[in-house]
């Protein structure tokens, strides 16, 4: 993200043609004064499509949205519709379910967002070796990427069944489970968030280990042949020169899976035996916030509320991804 | 160690590549697992230990997800194709055009506007669904696919990336000499531009067709209980209800998964260099 912050008048790289700057010709022919027009105006005709789809869909309902909230706005009865003050934002202080839905968004994005990004830097670090077959290894780990999240829930769910699953299954060797005992990974907190921060896992670790290793093979070869030298091992190479090398990727990676991490919708939508509920199990053991936007907006129809909470929603995951990047960076900073 | 080599040096051991056969394994499985159960009757689902080999009743299950009511998948996969077709092809244009002017053209406002799209980068757009879906239903949409297609016409994250291509593959010299040859801004976006960022819309628009065709929630609330959903809205049609028979589910499951599984296969290498190149340059 640079070149584009604060460029002074002197274009070295970029320089282009600049109309009425050069040597002022006596008589202009209609060619040149039509060439003169397209050049001056169709860098703006290029743009508008960008800019007037992304005004009318992106930008204008992200701030159109501070409006609704402060709304009672209801789908199933328009009349109610004026304004409520603060009344959604008070509302939203007292509601349970809401911080409930921010309890779960919240453990569900820590049990998911570390192991994700540890192994995926441990991958790309192995990735990042010289390999055989090294092309099918990282087509390989975009497996997940491609697949649908909706299609792999619905897998995920039969694994982490209760009765005859096969995480069940497995952990029955570890005697973590047994046939007299399975665990239910539907029934608590803590086994629905480890069901559903797997799904989240086996979806991303791949892709982040390829942005990690893209950044990686950038990393000049000197730098290892120096610390290799003074005898550091492969481990502490990683940790010690590899990550703070590609510390910017890194904060890339966690601004990332905060921002989407805190949204977390599509998982414990489809992980739910009744799946259009958006309940998140039985007594909400798992529903996230994103899923109590949808709920309140279409299955109470009360959209004023719903976006009082997605503002909410939004400042939280502001601060929250503030606060990874610059903990991240100090993290990545204490070398030397 | 004492040798001097760097990682990419370092021939993989032994370890490395269990570890990694082991991680393939489990990027897999989910996947193997979908075509054993949807190859299956329903008592596979409850075998202990598991149904390893698939069988043979995929027709049957499929003839079954394709004619239940209250379902529509074939028109899902139809209004799927569409929605991701119409929106990678609509990104492609409209990104690259723009794309194009602010790497290559001069004009007022230009640093101005590019670091509005830098900052609009990161935006959470799903925070702004309720206030989205006012506004589609304001201008008579709502429930069409033109509402689902609609947001996803163009992304900041397309001209970013269209730009920082188009620096680096478009040499300026290229692009006064047309203009010396008195070429239109129209004319050297055709035969100049176009034809050297053809691995750049190749990673672009095999990006956005999986992230389209994959998209849940926006098409969830415009389709939802509409005979013509997407095909991952009518996928949780067909997990909901108290009935829900899992080689069905896993069928309809691996039906929608299999056009994404062939895009991997075709365009892998361009879609793991576009996300390896997009580390480096962010």
């Amino acid at each position: 993200m640079s070149a584009t912050g604060s460029a002074p008048p002197a274009p070295t790289r970029e320089s282009t043609t600049e109309p009425g700057r050069g040597p002022r010709a006596p008589r202009l022919g209609w060619r040149d004064r039509a060439l003169r027009l397209d050049v001056r105006l169709m860098p703006y005709v290029l743009i508008s499509p960008f800019f007037l789809l992304f005004l009318a869909f992106g930008l204008f309902p992200l701030l159109f949205n501070g409006v609704v909230a402060f709304r009672t706005w209801r789908l199933d009865d328009p009349t109610l519709d004026g304004w409520a003050g603060l009344a959604n934002f008070r509302r939203l202080f007292g509601d349970d379910a809401f911080w409930n839905a921010l309890y779960n968004t919240s453990g569900i994005f820590i049990l998911s967002t570390v192991p994700q990004l540890l192994l995926a830097l441990i991958i790309a670090s192995l990735l990042n070796r010289r390999l055989r077959a090294q092309t099918w290894f990282r087509m390989g780990a975009l497996l997940p990427y491609v697949t649908p999240i909706v299609a792999s829930t619905l897998v995920f769910k039969v694994v982490f069944e209760r009765d005859h699953g096969i995480a069940n299954w497995a952990l029955s060797f570890l005697g973590l489970s047994s046939a007299a005992n399975p665990i239910d990974w539907h029934a608590t907190k803590t086994a629905s968030w480890i069901a559903i921060a797997t799904m989240v896992n086996w979806k991303w670790i791949g892709y982040n280990a390829l942005l990690y290793l893209g950044a990686m093979q950038t990393v000049p070869r000197d730098v290892y042949e120096a610390a290799a030298l003074d005898g550091a091992s492969q481990w502490r190479q990683l940790w010690r020169i590899t990550v703070p090398m590609i510390r910017p990727v890194v904060i890339f990676t966690v601004v990332l899976s905060t921002i989407g991490g805190l949204q977390l919708f599509t998982e414990p939508m489809l992980y739910d035996l009744n799946v259009q509920g958006a309940t998140g199990g039985s007594g909400g053991q798992w529903q996230t916030v994103a899923q109590l936007i949808y709920k309140v907006g279409w299955k109470d129809l009360n959209l004023g509320y719903a976006a009082a909470m997605s503002w909410a929603l939004f400042l939280i995951i502001l601060v929250i991804t503030l606060a990874n990047a610059l903990l991240t960076n100090r993290l990545g900073g204490g070398r030397k | 160690m004492t040798i001097a080599r760097a990682p990419q040096d370092t021939p993989g051991s032994r370890w490395t590549y269990l570890f990694l056969l082991l991680m393939l394994a489990f990027s897999a499985f989910p996947l193997y697992w979908m075509f054993v159960i949807s190859t299956g009757d329903e008592s596979a689902v409850s075998k202990t230990p598991p149904q390893a080999i698939p069988g043979n009743q995929l027709l049957t299950n499929l003839r079954e997800v394709f004619t239940l009511q209250d379902v529509f998948f074939s028109a899902g996969l139809v209004n799927s194709v569409i929605v991701a077709t119409v929106t990678t092809v609509a990104q492609l244009f409209f990104c690259s055009l723009a794309g194009f002017a602010f790497a290559k053209l001069r004009f007022k406002g230009r640093n101005a506007l590019m670091v509005f799209v830098v900052l609009t980068l990161t935006i959470p757009n799903q925070l702004a669904v309720v206030a989205l879906y006012i506004l589609t239903g304001k201008l008579g949409l709502n429930g069409t696919l033109l509402a689902v297609i609609a947001p996803g016409l163009v992304t900041a994250f397309g001209v970013f990336y269209m730009r920082q291509f188009i620096v680096g593959a478009v040499p300026d010299e290229l692009v006064e000499a047309a203009r010396v040859d008195g070429a239109t801004v129209t004319r050297i976006y055709r035969s100049v531009v176009l034809p050297a960022i053809r691995p750049a819309l190749a990673v672009l628009g095999l990006l956005t067709f999986v992230a389209t065709w994959n998209d849940f929630q926006w098409p969830l609330i415009q389709l939802q209980g509409t005979d013509y959903p997407t095909s991952m809205v009518a996928l949780s049609d067909l997990a909901s209800g108290n009935y829900v028979l899992y080689r069905r589910v896993l069928s309809g499951a691996l039906v929608a998964t299999l056009p994404l599984l062939v895009v991997l296969f075709l365009g892998g290498r361009q879609i793991v260099r576009g996300i390896m190149e997009g580390a480096v340059k962010s």
